[in-house]
């Protein structure tokens, strides 16, 4: 009955998201805000008729109803009740449907937040732009992709859920992924209104960057639980694989990250209009396109679930009407948009212009990274893959420059500004960061020497960050209590700014010492035997044979020791699930916040012998904890601009908390 | 000059677009061996328990023969098994197995459970054997001709299929290039 209920509110959902796209063009055309004002409506009854049919297929799976085909392929009566649920979009059909979800979701908010500026028809148009995107990928889902799809006659029992997948990190991080990929719609939706109208203005940015900073802050998210799933799920101690699927999320966040920056410059200072409404056109694009990568075949990894060329071809249309329409427009509109001032190369304008020039072509090398070896495939028919030493090799200088260049251009003065003063202030960073950089070399030698150096442009980027706020609260001329009156009255976006640049630093860090200054050690482990990986000694204690819920396990019981002094024991298991016939690997892992120890058990090599890898990830912790500083820099961003946006129009209840979602 | 640089990405775009639909037509499951055509990597490996003869790549010389990557763990083993029950008994060509990553005589029990189909087997208990030849999961077999080439690799099992369209031809065909250069 759900599953009916369901597929029939998905079929409404559709029409909903039709009338969506077509009536509010018709309004600006015909000036008729009441015409216009019928898309506003759409939205609301469309996101809550795909709400409607997500309930359905939610209800479905937690009553593990076997008459539905989705249900069977991935659920089974023996699986944990929460990864009934979560099993949901842990499948192609679900995931899409998630997708559509939140869409909707976005475009009903945009419809509550949007209400009191839609006389100038932007937020009008940009929701029919939504609604057909929402439309396009409803149709997707009915026609390729039923997740109601009925199974006769019913089977006993389910196929279950890959046990790879059935994690809480996995349960949650794709919401929050698709949470940040379908967000870059509303932006784009808005460059698209904008582009239409032809206006880009203050009002404009305004308008679009609360939205952009909560799909980047969700993204930010997204990709920081995927990595931490990557890192305690599968096994092998990294964080970060550069594998399609990783980098398919990365590139809507590099392009996403250049487009929060240009949208300031404008809302400031009326510039770099075309530039940022192709950013907006390029983060969506790339959003999906990450969609399209795991759906269709087009590259195979991991995580790629489903593999079907019809529905390759299906999003292939999505994406050339999409992104083939947007750029059209784009040639023809954007020569329309006209910047409202100059600005001199060293301003911050000009600083902000070239962090886009890094984040653009740190997204290029990506994209190309990820896509050569489909290229080559095509032009030779040859098989390759690009791997990590290809990414280290072009990203990371990229980001290094970067890392070099923020904080002095962030302290840059808009319009014109005096390069040699702004860097001459802050030289008790460069010390530190030259000091942090020499003490690193010490620390790590013999490890590559540019990753000390690494350290010391992340704590040059602390220091300068930091002395910027000093500066302008002026810490070191007036007294406490005035100093923190100042504080207090800095704008939301500063602050935000602040602790964004601050997360970057801590997330550079995080990474030097997981991907850099690691140590790992392999064995082949009798009882008894000691595996030395750092300062760490662990012994193996025992292997025991235990059972789970739906698999079977074999744990292995280590003593640790740093130095010789014990510090407890840890315990690794390898697991196997009989229905799926898969086995995974739980790692034994110790997070402190000088360094993770990260314990692995391998196959059982030879009678009473087992392979067993050892890490210590130095400062791997403070990759999540920046990621996390990271987001929270966005959300103070974001608050300013709904705070501003309420005292500017008087807001009716619930805007404000629908503006700052 | 302007129109031209915001005509840019969409050029750029189409040019993509073109690569991806073409991309699209690929089979990704498609995994070419490195080691086509190119000689049987050496290789001697002792019998699984309760054989007496084990399997070498030297055994193989001047047939051409299948060898079949399986292991007693492995799910998708058991629905090739019969396919390969059923060429043994008909058809003339050699089946040699490879039993990866298989301890404690797992292989031995299990074929003496579903029947043994193989003319050879060889134990690779370490998977030693199974990295030189490119496996990249079981089953999977290698065709190799006369003269100790590789010539094909079919991931997955043996269906009736594949056996009828793809390797039973071409079993075939190896056997009258053998024999052509033989006289």
């Amino acid at each position: 009955m759900a599953a009916e209920i369901g597929q029939f509110a998905l079929i409404m959902a559709l029409c909903a998201a039709l009338i969506q796209g077509v009536f509010p063009f018709l309004g600006a055309l015909r000036r008729d805000e009441g015409l216009a004002a019928i898309g506003r409506s759409a939205a609301l009854a469309q996101g809550m008729l795909i709400a409607i049919a997500f309930a359905g297929l939610m209800v479905s799976h937690a009553i593990s109803d076997f008459t539905v085909v989705n249900v069977v392929e991935n659920s089974h009566s023996a699986k944990p009740f929460a990864y009934k649920l979560s099993g949901v979009w842990g499948n192609h059909e679900g995931s899409m449907l998630l997708w559509a979800l939140i869409l909707a979701g976005y475009g009903a908010a945009v419809a509550i937040a949007g209400y009191h500026q839609s006389k100038s028809y932007l937020t009008s148009n940009a929701l029919a732009v939504q609604g057909l995107v929402a439309a396009a990928f409803i149709a997707f889902i009915l026609f390729t992709s039923n997740p109601f799809a009925r199974s006769f006659p019913a089977p006993a029992d389910g196929l279950d859920l890959n046990p790879l997948l059935q994690d809480p990190g996995l349960a949650i991080h794709p919401p929050f992924l698709y949470l940040g990929y379908v967000g870059f719609s509303i932006t784009f939706a808005y460059a698209i209104a904008g582009l239409l109208q032809k206006r880009v203005d203050a009002d404009w940015a305004k308008t679009v960057r609360p939205w952009a900073l909560a799909a980047w802050v969700f993204l930010t998210v997204g990709i920081a639980l995927g990595s931490w799933w990557a890192y305690y799920e599968l096994g092998w101690g990294g964080f970060w694989a550069w594998d399609p699927v990783e980098n398919a999320s990365f590139m809507p966040w590099l392009a996403g990250t250049a487009f929060l920056h240009s949208v300031r410059v404008v809302e400031k200072r009326g510039a770099l209009k075309v530039w940022t409404v192709l950013l907006a056109i390029l983060a969506f694009s790339l959003s999906l396109i990450g969609t399209f990568l795991v759906r269709s075949g087009v590259l195979t990894s991991v995580h790629a679930f489903a593999v079907d060329p019809a529905r390759g071809v299906f999003i292939l249309g999505i994406l050339a009407a999409v992104i083939g329409g947007s750029l059209t427009l784009f040639a023809f509109r954007a020569g329309m948009l006209k910047s409202e001032a100059a600005f001199d190369p060293v301003s911050r304008e000009g600083a902000i212009l070239l962090n886009n020039v890094f984040l653009v072509t740190a997204c290029g090398t990506v994209f190309i990274g990820t896509f050569y070896p489909l290229f080559v495939d095509v032009v030779s028919g040859e098989r390759l893959s690009v791997g990590p030493p290809f990414f280290n090799a072009t990203f990371l200088p990229l980001m290094a420059l970067m890392l070099a260049l923020l904080a002095p251009g962030a302290a840059l003065a808009w319009k014109r500004a005096e390069l040699k003063a702004s860097v001459m202030r802050l030289w008790p960073a460069l010390l530190a960061g030259a000091a942090a950089a020499v003490l690193a070399a010490w620390m790590t030698w013999p490890k590559p020497i540019a990753a000390a150096f690494g350290a010391g442009l992340a704590i040059w980027v602390v220091g300068a960050t930091l002395m910027d706020v000093a500066m302008r609260t002026k810490s070191f001329s007036l007294p406490a209590r005035d100093v923190f009156a100042r504080a207090a009255g800095l704008p939301r976006s500063y602050v935000g700014m602040t602790i964004a640049h601050l997360g970057i630093a801590i997330v550079a860090l995080g990474v030097l010492g997981a991907g850099v200054w690691r140590t790992e050690s392999v064995a082949l482990m009798h009882k008894g035997d000691s595996i030395q990986f750092g300062v760490y000694t662990a012994r193996l204690i025992d292997v025991e044979e235990l059972n789970g819920a739906n698999y079977v396990a074999e744990r292995a019981k280590f003593a640790i020791e740093k130095r010789g002094r014990p510090l407890g024991d840890m315990a690794a298991e390898r697991r196997y699930y009989p229905v799926r016939g898969m086995q995974t690997t739980e790692a034994a892992i110790r997070t402190t916040i000088a360094g993770d120890l990260y314990l692995t058990l391998g196959e059982q090599a030879s009678q009473g012998a087992w392979a067993v890898r050892a890490y210590y990830n130095p400062l791997v912790l403070w990759l999540w904890v920046g990621a996390g500083i990271l987001a929270i820099g966005g959300i103070v961003a974001a608050s300013e601009s709904s705070v501003r946006a309420g005292k500017r129009i008087p807001a009716p209840k619930g805007v404000k908390a629908a503006g700052a979602a | 000059m302007k129109r031209l640089i915001l005509l840019a990405p969409l050029t750029l775009f189409v040019v993509l677009g073109g690569y991806f639909a073409i991309g699209l037509t690929r089979d990704p499951a498609r995994i070419p061996s490195v080691l086509i055509d190119r000689p049987l990597p050496e290789f001697d490996l002792p019998p699984i328990e309760g054989f007496e003869k084990g399997f070498a790549s030297d055994d193989l010389r001047g047939e051409v023969a299948l060898i079949n990557v399986f292991g007693s763990w492995c799910e998708s083993c058991v629905i090739e098994h019969p396919m390969l029950m059923e060429i043994a008994a008909n058809e003339d060509v050699l089946i040699a197995g490879l039993d990866w990553k298989d301890p404690n005589g797992g292989g031995a029990r299990w074929l003496e459970k579903n029947g043994n189909p193989y003319a050879l087997v060889g134990d690779d208990a370490q998977g030693r054997t199974a990295i030189d030849l490119g496996v990249t999961g079981a089953p999977e077999t290698f065709v190799v001709d006369r003269s100790g080439r590789i010539r094909y690799k079919h991931i997955g099992p043996i269906t009736p299929q594949v056996w009828r369209e793809t390797l039973k031809p071409l079993v075939e065909k190896l056997k009258e290039e053998g024999e052509a250069s033989r006289g």
